[in-house]
């Protein structure tokens, strides 16, 4: 396995690159502007980087004001304070008023780990996928998360980007496109689909690689754009290989499963395993000791492959 | 926007007193609507966009022109016929107030009616807003104004007060807060729900300049709100003292006024004092 990277390194490096070339962009922070990697945007950029403070609510509406102000604003802070804390904003300010805004969630899923489920966030790409209008994206690597930032500069409306602290290994080429709503299939396969976003996916590969030693061939998608979502390539799966196992950092309900499970029920009906969070809040422990606690692990992903095939 | 000695008050005035029918009209078409906050605010709206604000029907996303945020998105009725009167909607338009597919829902859109800032509704969502307008108007460097009218019962939502703390931090002497101070919420007096006051030195002490003004006097609304921004480096709070349902007897400082429907009768008794006024 290469390096391991924390993706929000990747984000605040691409977003000065970006800030230097498009004067339109601003920075806001509530207060986290060491957690957010931002101290090198605001000692470049002082004037378009806003803090303020400790308010989550007014940083969401601040943000609607900027973009009505012609500026394209990024939104930086703790995903579980930035989605629920500000949910109404988000919902009206950004979704509704289709304001050109994007929400960088930093340390989202079960990053903080033994800070417990107050800094835990593993509800906000149901909460963000629900609302009109917002469109939501979950990077696998560091080389991805540059790529999708590239994106969000030119992407109209509101934008939810969910940034891990969890460091991952990389998966794709540098200088890799991103393209919103497109599946990126990481290995080819027709006995099982495997399906991930995030910290998961090289867990999904590694996953693949161990079931292929057992002669399954595992076809594993990238699905970073939950939102719009390959629609395709969900029901190609379906129809193509035996059955779909989707893991996230997330809750089983209302995530990347759900989504999944939406479009497969109603075009062709498969058999699925759904990974993530069962419906709990997690108890003590690290990232990586709750990953593991939840089965959210390429042993997990093998293991709930193999018995999905088996129940047939 | 004309020399102040040029501004017809007279006028300003009648146009007030329109604007009030209208929602009257409007409100008893849809049977719906917030007719009481709609008749405090209307002298402060008129004055706004007759004698404040630089907008141009013509061009209603201009980046130049200054923003005006009606916070108290419940009062649309209000907002909507002082669009019209504008020139960002039509007369008829108004009639369409909240029926199947109209433009003109309960609560503003901005991507539906133009001249609209922000789809507000849920309350402590103007001022957030407006203070990200203002900033970026800072950023920029140009000098284009910003215009918030909120609720005094919408002050009791904590975000307003998150965004006057933001608000003074990044001296933002581009942003005007106008308070509609009726005194009545939609369940009681605000007095009687939770204590507003002291609400001038609140604002103090938050870092704004309050100015307070009779909010149904047009001359002196409108003499205040050219006098905005007040202070530099500070940002400015107009404390309007208003009267809800102002303008008709039976409607004035009564609590039930805020979203009663009027009957035929009251309909037309209403429309008849107004005319009958001493303008």
């Amino acid at each position: 396995m290469s390096r391991m990277v924390d993706c929000r390194n990747a984000y605040s490096k691409k977003l000065e690159e970006m800030a230097l070339a498009d004067e339109r962009i601003v920075a806001i922070v509530n207060d986290s502007v060491g957690s957010a990697k931002l101290g090198g945007f605001k000692a470049k950029f002082p004037l378009r980087f806003i803090n303020v403070g400790i308010a989550e609510q007014n940083m969401v509406g601040v943000s609607a004001g900027l973009a009505n102000g012609g500026k394209i604003p990024y939104v930086c802070g703790a995903a579980c304070f930035l989605t629920a804390r500000a949910m109404e904003q988000v919902k009206i300010d950004l979704g509704y008023s289709n304001h050109n805004v994007r929400l960088v969630g930093i340390s989202s899923g079960m990053a903080y780990g033994e800070l417990g489920p107050t800094h835990q966030s593993i509800e906000d790409v149901g909460w963000m996928r629900i609302i009109p209008n917002m469109t939501v994206i979950v990077p696998a690597d560091a080389i991805e998360t540059e790529a999708v930032m590239e994106y969000s500069g030119v992407h109209q409306g509101p934008m939810f980007l969910r940034m891990s602290r969890i460091p991952v290994p990389d998966l794709f080429e540098a200088g890799m496109k991103f393209e919103l709503g497109k599946a990126i299939s990481l290995r080819e396969g027709n006995d099982i689909t495997l399906m991930a976003n995030g910290v998961m996916v090289c867990r999904a590969v590694q996953a693949a690689d161990e079931l292929q030693k057992a002669g399954i061939s595992a076809r594993v998608l990238n699905m970073s754009s939950v939102k719009p979502i390959d629609r395709e390539a969900i029901i190609d799966a379906a129809r193509n290989t035996g059955g779909i196992v989707t893991a996230e950092e997330h809750s089983v309900y209302c995530g990347l499963g759900g989504a999944v499970a939406e479009i497969v029920t109603q075009t062709y009906p498969t058999k699925m395993r759904i990974l993530g969070v069962p419906g709990v809040f997690a108890p003590t422990g690290s990232a990586e000791f709750l990953l593991e606690h939840f089965g959210l692990t390429a042993e997990g992903i093998r293991s709930a492959a193999i018995e999905l095939l088996r129940s047939r | 926007m004309t020399d102040s000695a040029e501004i017809d008050f007279m006028k300003l005035e009648k146009q007030a007193m329109r604007l009030r029918i209208r929602c009257l009209q409007m409100v008893h078409r849809a049977k719906l609507g917030h007719l009481g906050g709609d008749f405090s605010s209307a002298d402060i709206l008129t004055a706004l966009y007759g004698a404040v604000l630089h907008v141009d029907p013509s061009m209603p996303r201009d980046p130049e022109r200054d923003r005006f945020i009606m916070s108290k998105g419940h009062c649309s009725g209000a907002l909507y016929a002082t669009l019209a009167s504008a020139g960002f909607l039509t007369d008829a338009d108004l009639d369409t107030y909240m029926k199947p597919l109209s433009k003109l829902n309960g609560h503003p859109d901005r991507n539906k009616v133009p001249g609209v800032e922000a789809n507000t509704g849920p309350l402590g969502h103007g001022l957030p807003i407006s203070v990200g307008c203002a900033l970026a108007a800072k950023i920029s460097g140009v000098s284009w104004r910003t215009f918030v009218l909120v609720g005094d019962g919408e002050l009791q939502e904590g975000s307003n007060w998150e965004a006057g703390m933001c608000a003074a931090q990044y001296k933002l002497d581009n942003l005007v807060l106008i308070i509609d101070r009726n005194r009545i919420q939609q369940g009681d007096f605000t007095e009687n729900t939770i204590n507003m006051e002291p609400m001038a030195a609140r604002w103090r002490s938050f870092g704004w300049d309050v100015h307070e003004v009779d909010g149904n006097n047009m001359e002196a609304v409108v003499e205040c709100l050219r006098s905005a921004p007040f202070t530099p480096n500070v940002p400015s709070c107009i404390l309007a003292h208003t009267i809800k349902g102002k303008g008709v007897s039976f409607m004035e400082n009564r609590p039930s006024w805020h979203h009663h429907v009027p009957s035929d009768e009251e309909l037309q008794k209403a429309i008849a004092e107004l005319e009958g006024g001493q303008l």
